[in-house]
C-alpha cells in the first residue's frame, strides 16, 4: 500500500511508531500528485517548499520525544478561498489573479499551529459560485473516476484532491452544499459543520449568512479529527457560536440503536435518479439493520428552498463582491477614461459570467421598490423552512436524503443552462438556509461513479451524525474504495 | 423673507473618541502618515470580518440619553452600498431602520425664547478614508487614497426640520456640539472634520403647513459657512419661487469662496444604497440595565449646570448660559472658583478679559494660556490692593502672552500699586498746586472736576496710585484748601 492511500488516523501511528517521516510523507504525496494532478488538476497553487519545511519541523518534534497531535505532519490541501498568508489567494477568478494575503485565515492558523502540512491551494468554482468547478477562472478539475465527468463544485478541488490521493485531507466552504456534493461526486466524506462553529475569518465571504467552512476526508474519523482542530468561538468571528467544544472523536461510536432518522418526501420526489434513488434506499436498509428507526417525514417549503436560496445568496454576494474593483489589489483593467470606467472593465473583465450574473441578481434583488418583493419575502420564507426542520426534528435525530439527485455529470451538460445546474443542489441548499450541520458519505455507486449520502443534524448535532455515519461506514466497504488513477489505485 | 418661511433640519456626523476603530483594533488617532492606521479588517481585505467596538455602543448610548432619546432594545447594523474609492469595500457598515437611539429633542434659545428642536435619531456607523489629489479632481491623472480614517466611529444625528432661520440652525449646532462635548464622547472640532454637517432646506408660503420640495446642502466647515449658506439658499429658493420656478429636490454643494451653493446631483441621479441587514455582525440586544449604566455615567449637562449658576451661583441666566456653552469654559470658571470662591467676579473676568484675548488669538480655551489658579492670583492681588483693577488687565494681558506668574510680572514692571500715604499725598498736593482751576472748580461744586484731577494723579504716578486712596486723599486736600 502507498502512503496516499492511508487515513490521517493510520498515518499519525506510522509518524508515532516512526516507521515514517513526515518529510517521506509529505514527499511521496508530493509525488502522488506529480503522477495524477495532469488529469485531475486539482490545485491552483503548490507550496512544496514551505510544505518540507513544514514537515522537517514536524519531525524535529518527533525526534526530540515530543508528543504531536493527531494531524501533525499530514498533507492536506485548502480551498483556494481561504486567505494564506504570503501564499496567493485566488477564489480561482482572475480579479484576484495575484492577490497575496497579509493574513492567515482562522482555520489555516489553527492547522498551522497542529503541525498539519499545507501542500497547496484547491481549485474551486470562482468565488465558489457553482457546482461543477466549471466555473473556475483558470481551469476545470476533473472527477479522478471519471475525468470526463466533473468533481461537483464549489470545493471540486478539495474533493478531487483528498479522492485522487493528491492529500489525506483537504478544507472547503459550502455555501449551499458545495462541500457536500463535490464529496458525494467524489466518493469522500464532506462535512459542512452549524453555521458559526468554524470561525469564517479568512474566507473569502461569498454569501455571509450561509457560507461554512468544513473538512473533506477519506472516513468519518479523519473528518471527526479535523472538526476538533477547526471549530470552536473566535473573537474575530462575531458570528460563531460560543458552546462547549465536544471532542468529535468521542461520537465515534458504532451503534445507533434507537435513533430515529426521517426522509423527507420532498427529498424523495420527481428528479431524482432512479438508480441514485436504488442505492439510497440499499443504504437505508443498513442502517435499520443496525437498530435504527426510519420513518417517512415532510418538510413541506422544501420547493421554496432554490429561489430563496437564489435571492439571499446573490444579495449577500452582490454586496461582498462589491470590493473587487481594482483600486487597491487584484486585476485592474487598462487604460480606463475615468474611475468609473475603471471600475467597470475591471469588473467586466474580472469576473465570469456565473459570477457576474449572480452580482445582477442580487443587485436587482435588494434594489429600490424590489426588496420588499424579493429579499424580504425571502429572509421570511427562510424562517418557515429553519420551522420546517425545528418540527422535524421534535422527532427525529437526523434526516436522511441523498445527497445530489445524480451522480457527477459529464463536463458541458448542464453549463447551458443555469437553472438545471442549480438543481444540483437542491437536497443542499435548505441545511445552509436553516443553518444546520450536514455530511455527506459514500453509500454506493452508480456507472463507476459514487453515490452521496447526506445526513442532516440539529444545530449543533454534528455528534450524532458523525456517530450515524460512523456506524454506517463499519457496516459497509464504500468508503474503502478508491477510484483507478495514476499507477496505483488511491 | 417677507412672506416665506424656511424649514431646516440638520444631518450632523460626530466622531467618536474611542482608542480603537468601530470594527477593529486600528487606532483612530488623527493624522499620522498615510496608511499607517489600518489592519486587514479596516483596508476591507478579501475575508475579513468587522467586531463591534463595545465603546461604540456605549457612546451611541450616551449620547442618545443626553439628546433625552429613547434607547433601542434592538438594533442591528445594515450595509449601505456604493461605489466610492474611499470606502474599501464598497459599503458603508451603517444603520438603517432600527437605528440605536431616537425620539429625542434638544432645547435652544431663539428669537422666539426657548423652542424645542426634535431629534429623529441616533444611528453608527464607519468613516470612510480620504482621496488625495494631485492638482482638482477634475485635472488629476490619479488620485491617492489614505485608509487612516476608514473605520473611525462616527454618530450620525438627524434632527426633525423644526429649525427656521439660518440663526436657529446655528443655535442648534452650538447646543448639540456642546451636549457631546459634555459626554466626553467626541472633540467636535469642525476644522479637524469631527464635527461635520449636511442640511436639508426647503422654503414655504408663511403659514402653510405643507412643506415645500427640498434640498440637500453639503460641504459646510465651518459656522459661518452653515449660516451664510442657509441664508444663500433659502433666498435663492424664494427667488425661484417667486420667479414662478419650481425647486428641484436635489444635493448642492456649499463653494465657500463664490459664496454660493452649486447643484452636485439631481434625485434621479442620487444612489440606491440598496441596504440591508449586515450578515456579519449578529443584532444589538440592549439590556435596559446597562442603559441605566451608562445614563448614571453622565456628567451634568448644560441646562443643568446653567440652572445651577443661576440657582446657586446667583448669576444671570445670560451668564450662565455663556459660561455653560462650552463644556471647557464652565470648567474654567468652576476650577477657578474652587482658588477664589466669588462667581460674579470670576464669571466677569472669564467671559470679559479672558473670552476677549482668546477670540483676538484665535486661542482654544482647553489650551488654557492662563490657568485658572493664575487667573484666581491675580484677583486675590486685586483684593489686597497690591495692583488695581486697571492694572490687573494689563498684567493679565501679560499673563496671556507669556505664561508667566501675575505675581512676577507686577514685580518685574514695577507695576505694584502705590498704597503709602505720604508718597500719595505729596503727589496730590502737588496736581493741585499745578492745577488751580480744576481745584476750584471741584470747590464750586463741579464733582467732575475730581475726575480730572484723579487722572492727573494716575499720569503721575503710571496708572499705579491705588484709585481709592487718590480719591480720598483729594477730596481731603481740597477741602483744606
Amino acid at each position: 500500500m502507498e502512503l496516499y492511500e492511508f487515513t490521517a488516523h493510520q498515518l499519525h501511528n506510522l509518524l508515532l511508531q516512526r516507521k515514517i517521516s513526515a518529510e517521506e510523507l509529505c514527499t511521496s504525496i508530493y509525488q502522488r500528485i506529480a503522477e495524477t494532478e495532469e488529469v485531475v488538476k486539482a490545485y491552483l497553487t503548490l507550496t512544496r517548499d514551505q510544505a518540507l519545511a513544514q514537515a522537517r519541523r514536524v519531525d524535529q518534534r518527533l525526534r526530540a520525544g515530543e508528543t504531536i497531535g493527531p494531524l501533525a505532519g499530514i498533507p492536506m490541501a485548502l480551498k483556494d478561498n481561504l486567505c494564506t498568508k504570503g501564499v496567493r489567494t485566488t477564489c480561482a477568478s482572475k480579479i484576484l489573479f495575484n492577490f497575496i494575503p497579509p493574513y492567515d485565515a482562522t482555520v489555516v492558523s489553527k492547522l498551522d499551529r497542529e503541525g498539519a502540512v499545507m501542500l497547496g491551494k484547491t481549485n474551486l468554482d470562482e468565488f465558489a459560485m457553482g457546482s461543477s468547478t466549471e466555473n473556475s477562472g483558470f481551469y476545470p478539475t476533473h472527477n479522478p473516476w471519471n475525468p470526463d465527468c466533473v468533481p461537483g463544485g464549489s470545493s471540486g478541488g478539495s474533493a478531487a484532491a483528498v479522492a485522487s490521493g493528491e492529500a489525506i485531507f483537504a478544507l472547503g466552504s459550502d455555501t449551499g452544499g458545495s462541500i457536500r456534493q463535490p464529496a458525494a461526486f467524489c466518493g469522500v466524506v464532506g462535512m459542512k459543520p452549524t453555521y458559526g462553529t468554524v470561525s469564517r475569518y479568512g474566507l473569502i465571504a461569498f454569501a455571509s449568512s450561509l457560507d461554512q467552512i468544513g473538512p473533506f476526508a477519506k472516513d468519518v474519523t479523519d473528518c471527526a479529527l479535523v472538526l476538533n482542530a477547526i471549530c470552536g468561538r473566535d473573537s474575530m468571528d462575531s458570528t460563531s457560536v460560543i458552546h462547549e467544544l465536544p471532542d468529535y472523536t468521542s461520537f465515534l461510536v458504532d451503534d445507533i440503536k434507537g435513533f430515529k432518522i426521517g426522509l423527507p418526501k420532498e427529498y424523495f420526489a420527481e428528479g431524482l435518479d432512479s438508480r441514485v434513488r436504488a442505492v439510497i434506499e440499499r443504504a437505508i436498509k443498513v442502517l435499520e439493520d443496525r437498530g435504527a428507526h426510519i420513518e417517512e417525514t415532510t418538510l413541506p417549503h422544501t420547493r421554496y428552498a432554490l429561489p430563496t436560496y437564489y435571492i439571499i445568496a446573490p444579495a449577500e454576494a452582490s454586496s461582498n463582491l462589491a470590493r473587487y474593483d481594482g483600486v487597491r489589489y487584484g486585476f485592474r483593467a487598462e487604460d480606463a477614461k475615468d474611475i468609473i470606467d475603471m471600475y467597470s472593465r475591471t469588473r467586466s473583465l474580472g469576473f465570469g459570467n456565473e459570477v457576474k450574473r449572480r452580482i445582477m441578481l442580487g443587485t436587482y434583488a435588494l434594489s429600490a421598490g424590489y426588496y420588499d418583493a424579493y429579499y424580504n419575502k425571502a429572509l421570511k420564507v427562510r424562517t418557515l423552512i429553519k420551522r420546517d426542520f425545528e418540527r422535524a426534528f421534535e422527532k427525529f435525530d437526523a434526516i436522511l436524503s441523498p445527497t445530489a439527485p445524480s451522480p457527477a455529470f459529464r463536463f458541458g451538460e448542464k453549463t447551458d443552462d443555469p437553472l438545471t445546474m442549480y438543481l444540483s443542489d437542491i437536497y443542499t441548499l435548505a441545511v445552509n438556509l436553516a443553518g444546520l450541520p450536514g455530511i455527506s458519505q459514500c453509500c454506493g455507486f452508480v456507472d463507476g461513479l459514487p453515490v452521496g449520502l447526506q445526513l442532516i443534524g440539529r444545530p449543533l448535532g454534528e455528534g450524532t451524525l458523525l456517530r450515524i455515519a460512523y456506524t454506517f461506514e463499519q457496516s459497509t466497504e464504500h468508503h474503502r474504495v478508491r477510484p483507478r488513477i495514476g499507477k496505483g489505485v488511491a | 423673507m417677507g412672506k416665506w418661511e424656511a424649514v431646516i433640519g440638520l444631518e450632523v456626523h460626530v466622531e467618536l473618541k474611542t482608542n480603537s476603530k468601530i470594527f477593529c483594533s486600528s487606532t483612530t488617532e488623527f493624522g499620522g502618515d498615510p496608511n499607517t492606521h489600518v489592519c486587514p479588517v479596516c483596508l476591507g481585505l478579501p475575508g475579513v470580518l468587522p467586531v463591534t467596538n463595545k465603546k461604540v455602543v456605549e457612546y451611541g448610548i450616551k449620547v442618545g440619553l443626553a439628546l433625552n432619546c429613547e434607547i433601542a432594545r434592538f438594533s442591528k447594523f445594515d450595509r449601505k452600498n456604493y461605489y466610492y474609492p474611499d470606502l474599501p469595500k464598497n459599503y458603508q457598515i451603517s444603520q438603517y431602520d432600527l437605528p440605536l437611539a431616537y425620539n429625542g429633542y434638544l432645547e435652544i434659545e431663539s428669537e422666539a425664547g426657548r423652542k424645542r428642536v426634535g431629534i429623529v435619531r441616533v444611528h453608527m456607523e464607519e468613516d470612510a478614508g480620504k482621496l488625495i489629489h494631485e492638482g482638482t479632481i477634475a485635472s488629476t491623472p490619479y488620485s491617492y487614497v489614505d485608509y487612516n480614517r476608514t473605520g473611525v466611529p462616527l454618530l450620525e444625528i438627524v434632527s426633525s426640520p423644526d429649525m427656521d432661520s439660518p440663526e436657529e440652525a446655528k443655535a442648534y449646532l452650538e447646543k448639540l456640539k456642546a451636549i457631546i462635548q459634555y459626554t466626553g464622547v467626541s472633540d467636535c472640532k469642525m476644522e479637524e472634520g469631527s464635527l461635520r454637517c449636511d442640511a436639508n432646506v426647503s422654503v414655504r408660503p408663511k403659514g402653510s403647513t405643507e412643506l415645500g420640495t427640498k434640498t440637500e446642502i453639503k460641504n459646510m466647515n465651518s459656522f459661518r459657512a452653515l449660516q451664510k449658506a442657509l441664508a444663500y439658499e433659502i433666498q435663492r429658493q424664494i427667488q425661484v419661487l417667486e420667479d414662478g420656478g419650481r425647486i428641484v429636490q436635489e444635493t448642492r454643494t456649499w463653494d465657500e469662496e463664490r459664496g454660493v451653493t452649486v447643484s452636485m446631483r439631481s434625485k434621479e441621479e442620487a444612489h440606491d444604497y440598496r441596504y440591508f441587514p449586515e450578515p456579519d455582525l449578529p443584532p444589538l440586544v440592549i439590556s435596559p440595565s446597562w442603559v441605566e449604566a451608562v445614563r448614571r455615567e453622565l456628567p451634568e449637562l448644560p441646562e443643568a449646570r446653567q440652572r445651577r449658576y443661576v440657582n446657586d451661583f446667583g448669576l444671570s441666566s445670560y451668564d450662565a448660559s455663556v459660561l455653560t456653552s462650552t463644556k471647557e469654559m464652565a470648567d474654567y470658571f468652576e476650577e477657578c472658583l474652587s482658588f477664589y470662591p466669588q462667581p460674579k467676579v470670576v464669571a466677569n473676568w472669564v467671559m470679559g478679559e479672558l473670552a476677549r484675548l482668546l477670540n483676538a488669538t484665535n486661542i482654544d480655551i482647553s489650551a488654557r494660556p492662563v490657568t485658572p489658579r493664575q487667573l484666581a492670583s491675580l484677583l486675590e492681588l486685586i483684593d489686597r490692593g497690591v495692583i488695581s483693577g486697571k492694572i490687573a488687565k494689563t498684567v493679565f494681558e501679560e499673563m496671556f502672552s507669556t505664561g508667566k506668574e501675575p505675581q512676577q510680572i507686577i514685580e518685574e514692571k514695577g507695576l505694584v500699586q502705590i498704597s503709602d500715604e505720604a508718597e500719595l499725598r505729596a503727589v496730590v498736593r502737588r496736581v493741585i498746586a499745578a492745577n488751580p482751576k480744576s481745584a476750584a472748580d471741584f470747590k464750586a461744586g463741579k464733582e467732575k472736576a475730581l475726575g480730572f484731577l484723579v487722572g492727573q494723579v494716575m499720569k503721575e504716578t503710571r496708572g499705579k496710585a491705588n484709585p481709592g486712596l487718590v480719591n480720598e486723599y483729594l477730596r481731603e486736600e481740597l477741602t483744606k484748601l
